[in-house]
C-alpha cells in the first residue's frame, strides 16, 4: 500500500487527524473508492461539535472537517459556579480528542477568514482556501462594542463581560474575590434577545452564593435593559429565601438601563443620566452574530441570521446552514441545549439533502437549568415543532418549574442540572 | 478495492475494534429524530454518566409506560411532564421502542 492510499485509507477510518486531511486537495477519497462529500463546520461549540458528531453518526462515509480557533473549548453553562467559586475553569473544560478519535472528525484548530458562497470555499489563516460541499456555522455570538458608550474590547479586561465563557469567568471571579466586604456588585444584562436568557439571574444568584459565606455585608445590583427576565418569579421568590435582600434588580423603565460605562471611575451611567459606582461590574452587552456570519453576509438588519427553520438552510445563501446562537430560530431561546438540537437537526437535513431522501419530521428541544444555590434549582423546559415554517413551542407542554415547590424538589432540580451538565457535555464531546 | 496488504488488513482489524462505525450509519428516521432529544440529558443515545436516569436498552414496554405516566401526572417529576406532554401515543412508542434496541 502506497503513503497515499494509506492515508486515504487510514483517512476514511477516522484515524487520521485534521491537519493531515486539510493538507491534502480537500478530495479525499472514502475506502471504497467512491468519492466523499466535503462537510466542514464553523464552530467548536454546542452547535458545531454536536452536528459534526452527529453527521459521522449518521453517515459514516462523509468527510466532516470541524474548525475550531481554540484548542479547548469552555462552556458558557456552568461558568457561573466558577464565577460563584463551586467549580474550576478545568471543570468545564472540554477537548475534541473523541471527536477526533472515536467519531472520525477531522479536528481543525484554525481561524476562518471568509467564505466564499459562489466557488464553496472557505478561506482558512494562513493556509488557504478548502472546498465544501455543505457548510454548517456556528459562530456563537459577538458583542456589539460601543453600543454602551465607553465599553469596547479593551474595557471588558477591567469590566468583564464574562459572556464567552474562559478568561473572562477567571476575571470576574478574581474581582469578587479581591472585592472587599461590604461591596457592591452589578450586574448590567442587555435587552432581548441575547445569549443564555436566565444566565445573568443564575450569575446574581451564585455571586450571593459566594457572598453570603465570605462577605456577607455585600449588595448586588441588578441593573436590568429589560422590564421582565426568565423565571423571574421562581429567581425572586428563591433570592428572598436564600439571601434577604442582597439582591436587587432594577428594571429598565425605573432607571435599570445602562447607556455608557466609566471605567475608570467604575460606574455605570443609565438613561436619565444617574450613576452607579460598582465595586466589582459586569457589564453583559447587547449582541449580535459570530463575526464570521457577520462578515460572510449571512445576517440581516437585526445583526442574526435568518434560515430556512426546518433545515437550517441560510435564508441568504441555501448551500450554507447556520446553527445556534447566530440564527433566528422561531421560538427557541439562544440557549447552549437548544444549539445542540438545532446541530442534530441541522446534520440530519444535511445528510438527507446529500443522499437526495426526505428529511423527517423536524423535533427540537430545550431544558435550561439554573442554580440558584447548589442545592436549589429551577429548570425551564420547551419542545419545539415546525408551523408554517416557524419553530414555536407545543402548546401545554414545557414551561417552568412550579412555585412553592419543596426542599426536595429544588434538591432534585439542583441535582439534575448537574446530571444534565454531564449528560450533554458527553453527548457532545465523548 | 485493492487486495488488501497484511498491513493494511491489521489496520483494518484494529480500526474495526477500536474506531467509529463503518457501517452505513443510522437511518434518517422519525424515531432517530425524536429520540435524539433525549439526550442532551438522558446522554448519549440514553446513556447517562450523571445523575440522571440512563434509558438505554430499558424494555420498549418500561418506557413507554413511564412515558405516559410522566404524561398524566401519575408518575411524579421535576421536568419530565413538561417534556412528555408534548409527545402523541405513537412518538412515544417510537422513542421507547428505539431506546430499547441500544445495545449497551
Amino acid at each position: 500500500m502506497t503513503n497515499t492510499t494509506r492515508r486515504r485509507f487510514l483517512s476514511s477510518l477516522g484515524l487520521v487527524g485534521g491537519a493531515a486531511a486539510l493538507a491534502g486537495n480537500g478530495v479525499l477519497l472514502s475506502g471504497c473508492g467512491k468519492k466523499a462529500e466535503e462537510v466542514i463546520v464553523i464552530g467548536g461549540g454546542f452547535g458545531g461539535a454536536t452536528c459534526a458528531k452527529t453527521l459521522r453518526r449518521l453517515d459514516p462515509s462523509l468527510h466532516v472537517t470541524l474548525i475550531e480557533r481554540d484548542s479547548r473549548f469552555v462552556t458558557c453553562p456552568f461558568s457561573n459556579t466558577v464565577i460563584g467559586g463551586m467549580n474550576r475553569l478545568e471543570d468545564i473544560t472540554h477537548d475534541y480528542a473523541a471527536l477526533r478519535d472515536r467519531h472520525g472528525v477531522n479536528v481543525f484548530q484554525g481561524n476562518v477568514v471568509g467564505i466564499n458562497p459562489a466557488a464553496k470555499t472557505i478561506d482558512l489563516e494562513g493556509v488557504g482556501s478548502r472546498r465544501y460541499d455543505r457548510l454548517v456555522v456556528s459562530p456563537g455570538i459577538d458583542f456589539r462594542w460601543g453600543e454602551v458608550e465607553g465599553y469596547d474590547k479593551a474595557a471588558s479586561l477591567a469590566i468583564p463581560h464574562a459572556w464567552r465563557a474562559g478568561e473572562q469567568t477567571v476575571l470576574l471571579r478574581r474581582q469578587l474575590e479581591a472585592m472587599p466586604d461590604g461591596g457592591t456588585v452589578i450586574i448590567a444584562p442587555p435587552g432581548n434577545p441575547y445569549r443564555c436568557p436566565p444566565g445573568p439571574y443564575e450569575r446574581a444568584s451564585l455571586i450571593a452564593h459566594y457572598l453570603k459565606q465570605h462577605k456577607p455585608r455585600s449588595k448586588i445590583l441588578i441593573l436590568d435593559a429589560k422590564e421582565k427576565f426568565s423565571k423571574q418569579a421562581l429567581f425572586e421568590e428563591a433570592w428572598k429565601q436564600l439571601y434577604g435582600d442582597m439582591i436587587e434588580w432594577v428594571k429598565g423603565s425605573e432607571g435599570g438601563t445602562i447607556t455608557a460605562v466609566d471605567v475608570k471611575q467604575r460606574r455605570v451611567i443609565n438613561l436619565i443620566g444617574e450613576d452607579f459606582n460598582g465595586d466589582v461590574i459586569n457589564l453583559i452587552p447587547p449582541q449580535k452574530a459570530g463575526a464570521i456570519a457577520q462578515q460572510a453576509g449571512l445576517t440581516d438588519n437585526s445583526g442574526w441570521c435568518p434560515v430556512d427553520q426546518r433545515t437550517f438552510a441560510s435564508s441568504i445563501h441555501p448551500d450554507i446552514h447556520v446553527i445556534g446562537d447566530a440564527c433566528l430560530a422561531g421560538s427557541m431561546p439562544k440557549s447552549g441545549f437548544a444549539a445542540s438540537s438545532q446541530g442534530k437537526v441541522c446534520a440530519a437535513a444535511v445528510v438527507a439533502s446529500l443522499r437526495g431522501e426526505l428529511l423527517p419530521e423536524p423535533s427540537y428541544v430545550n431544558t435550561c437549568y439554573s442554580l440558584v444555590d447548589p442545592d436549589y434549582g429551577i429548570s425551564v423546559a420547551g419542545v419545539y415543532r415546525l408551523r408554517e415554517g416557524e419553530i414555536v413551542g407545543i402548546e401545554g407542554a414545557g414551561g417552568v418549574s412550579p412555585l412553592e415547590a419543596s426542599p426536595e424538589f429544588r434538591k432534585k432540580e439542583a441535582d439534575y442540572a448537574r446530571g444534565w451538565y454531564a449528560s450533554i457535555t458527553a453527548d457532545i464531546f465523548s | 478495492m485493492k487486495r488488501l496488504t497484511v498491513q493494511a488488513r491489521f489496520l483494518f482489524s484494529l480500526a474495526i475494534l477500536l474506531g467509529p462505525p463503518v457501517g452505513m450509519g443510522e437511518e434518517l428516521s422519525r424515531a432517530m429524530m425524536l429520540s435524539n432529544s433525549c439526550m442532551g440529558c438522558h446522554g448519549p443515545q440514553g446513556v447517562s454518566p450523571g445523575s440522571i436516569p440512563s434509558i438505554a436498552g430499558k424494555s420498549a414496554d418500561f418506557i413507554e409506560q413511564a412515558l405516559k405516566e410522566f404524561r398524566s401526572g401519575e408518575r411524579s417529576s421535576t421536568v419530565m411532564q413538561r417534556h412528555a406532554k408534548a409527545y402523541s401515543d405513537e412518538e412515544i412508542t417510537l422513542i421507547a421502542r428505539y431506546f430499547a434496541a441500544v445495545k449497551q
